[in-house]
């Protein structure tokens, strides 16, 4: 029975019960447990929300929530921790790699992770960046590269592309003037503290598969492999790009991967095998 | 009794680190207190603590807190310009509660001064030296037994409010030799599972370290929380320690080494028959203004003397509130007063105010 504080007003609608029974269907996909159900602040057509979603599905398919920390430092990722329902550190603007390294070796057996963007990562951040790879930090870099800063809408980051418009940049880069976009996988993958090195991008379908598959194994090699792994991944901006979602995407395809080819940079050899 | 050790300030802070049982220290090396790291590097891993030289001390700084927001007794050492880098990290360590150990073995400068001991920093560890409100609770050792003892009390103040603590050291008691005693240490039960990023089981929310609030109340919420805790700092940590106080005329004023050499002119004038006595604040934050308003009841005239061109004098003047007058002396660029320029100056000073 109702009580009194709970009848429901006559202008209410009735419950409609579906005419299809849950058990006549399989289910075949579900957003990760692992993931907060909150809405989230990102733009509509913005790859940080589907690369949140593909890390979280990792962590719910490898069963190591328990055992993962992740790292947002400044950016538009930063409030990450408001929707990965992990441990999180928050971190200042560049530093993910130095605050990473910290909790690691503090807690090797832990599953670690940064997620930064490219502002973060190869401007303010490179030093911490280069280093802890040159250690051979063994955690897992995700390093979001839309060739902006997204956060502070839309200025020249490192990885900006030639001629590319930005508010900071309005005529286009000028690479005579601030040098050539950093190819920071390439750049990372020379040093022999990195033990895998990839670049993916999530404008399809097929590109989201890819990414989730380095991301599972970046993930796995933090246990098998000495070293620092690092997955590149192209993302649209289209807020900051001034274009709209499909627009963006194409842009990935016809101009990005022509500066960041995709694919595998860099994959572990026997010889970083871990010794049982 | 626990045997006597003739150690250098540096090296003993760093035994000390090791028997409060601090689990990490990340540094980048820097004269005058470079000794911390090599102490550290050779000793640490004999009890399998993490010790690494950084690239920076901005990265330093940072794996402290990475360190720290796990969970871990975590702890850095550098010199003046060093800290200037930190305090990016020392601002979000404060925003984030984050508990840890930094120590400054202050030099002279501004820029990059000279490798001579200093007290130039004292506006920049205890007025805020990085960005927004936040405080440092700041233990100012004069000597190297204090050098080790403030470890201890260190990492436990920091725990216990969940706040960055600062010794603030310099050049001379980081380098000087002195005898020192390790007393038996027992740490307190501090329960940092409810915010610790140690990994999220099944049985507990997700634990999270940030000093971002985006929404001005939320801001402002979490800036009242700390101004409460402050207030709780600031009515339960005050530490000071008086010389010769109960019958003087005059008050000496002064921290860390100047208050050694203080020690040694307040002998000096007391062979003359002036009464005076040496108040030295231990706790910079929290500042001892409650005592040194008792004492301006007393005395006729305090005199300030501090390594640098007057500094921690603007706190005496706030505690004595107008009452007497309190004068300054100092020397800077790594110059040392000696103990007659100190009396020289207080004797001229105390003709002065008689005259007038």
């Amino acid at each position: 029975m109702p009580t009194e504080e709970h009848v429901l007003p006559e202008t209410a609608l009735d419950v409609v019960t579906p005419a299809c029974h849950e058990e006549e269907y399989e289910v075949v996909y579900h957003k990760p447990a692992t993931m907060v159900d909150v809405h989230m602040h990102y733009c509509p057509g913005c790859a940080h929300s589907l690369v949140h979603k593909l890390i979280m599905e990792v962590v719910e398919d490898m069963d190591i929530q328990e055992k993962t920390i992740g790292i947002a430092p400044v950016g538009c990722s930063v409030f990450a921790y408001d929707y990965m329902d992990i441990d999180m550190q928050e971190a200042a603007h560049g530093r993910a790699c130095a605050v990473a390294t910290g909790i690691k070796r503090l807690m090797p057996d832990k599953y670690v992770f940064t997620y930064q963007g490219d502002g973060d990562l190869a401007a303010i951040g490179i030093a911490e960046t280069l280093h802890a790879v040159n250690r051979g930090e063994n955690f897992l870099i995700v390093f979001m590269n839309n060739a902006v800063y997204g956060m502070t809408s839309g200025q020249m980051a490192p990885t900006t592309l030639p001629g590319m418009h930005t508010t900071t940049s309005p005529d286009g880069r000028d690479v005579s003037y601030y040098g050539a976009p950093i190819k920071v996988a390439e750049l990372l993958a020379n040093l022999p503290g990195a033990v895998y090195v990839t670049r993916q991008a999530v404008n399809s379908a097929n590109g989201v598969r890819r990414t989730k598959k380095a991301l599972m194994n970046a993930f796995k090699y933090q246990q098998q492999y000495k070293g620092t792994c690092l997955v590149e991944i192209i993302g649209n901006c289209p807020s900051n790009w001034k274009m709209t979602p499909a627009e963006a995407s194409r842009f990935i395809d016809e101009e990005m991967v022509k500066t960041f080819p995709l694919g595998d940079i860099k994959l572990p050899q026997a010889d970083n095998l871990k010794t049982v | 009794m626990a045997d006597y050790k003739l150690m250098k300030g540096n090296e003993a802070m760093a035994e000390a680190a090791i028997q409060a049982g601090c689990d990490a220290y990340f540094g980048y090396p820097i004269t005058p207190q470079s000794e911390v790291l090599e102490y550290l590097a050779r000793e640490m891993p004999k009890y399998n603590r993490i010790v690494m030289q950084a690239e920076s001390e901005v990265a330093s700084i940072n794996m402290v807190y990475g360190a720290a927001g796990a969970g871990f007794r975590a702890m850095t050492s550098s010199s003046s310009p060093g800290i200037s880098l930190m305090q990016e990290g020392i601002s979000y360590m404060a925003g984030a509660e984050l508990p840890c150990l930094l120590v400054n073995v202050n030099r002279a400068g501004p820029g990059l001064g000279t490798i001579q001991p200093g007290q130039g920093d004292y506006f920049q560890s205890v007025k805020g030296g990085g960005h927004g409100d936040y405080k440092l609770i700041v233990l100012a050792p004069a000597s190297v037994q204090e050098m080790a003892d403030f470890v201890f009390l260190g990492f436990d103040l920091a725990d216990k409010y969940r706040n960055p603590v600062l010794i603030l050291s310099d050049g001379a008691i980081g380098q000087m030799m002195e005898k020192v005693q390790f007393h038996p240490y027992t740490r307190p039960q501090v329960d940092k599972s409810s915010w610790a990023t140690t990994g999220k089981p099944k049985t507990r929310e997700r634990n999270y370290i940030t000093s971002l609030f985006i929404q001005p109340e939320r801001m402002e919420e979490h800036n009242l929380k700390l101004e409460e805790k402050f207030k709780r700092i600031r009515e339960n940590e005050v530490r000071s320690e008086e010389y010769n106080t109960a019958d003087a005329d005059y008050l000496f004023v002064a921290y860390g080494l100047s208050a050694r050499i203080c020690q040694k002119a307040m002998d000096i004038v007391r062979e003359k028959g002036i009464k005076i006595g040496l108040f030295r604040p231990i706790t910079l934050f929290p500042y001892p203004y409650k005592r040194l308003e008792e004492l301006a009841a007393q005395v006729k005239m305090m005199l300030t003397v501090e390594l640098n061109s007057g500094q921690m004098v603007e706190d005496v003047r706030l505690g004595v509130n107008g009452k007497v007058p309190v004068e300054f002396y100092g020397r800077m660029g790594g110059m040392m007063p000696t103990p007659e320029d100190i009396v020289h100056h207080l004797e001229t000073l105390i003709q002065y105010h008689h005259a007038n």
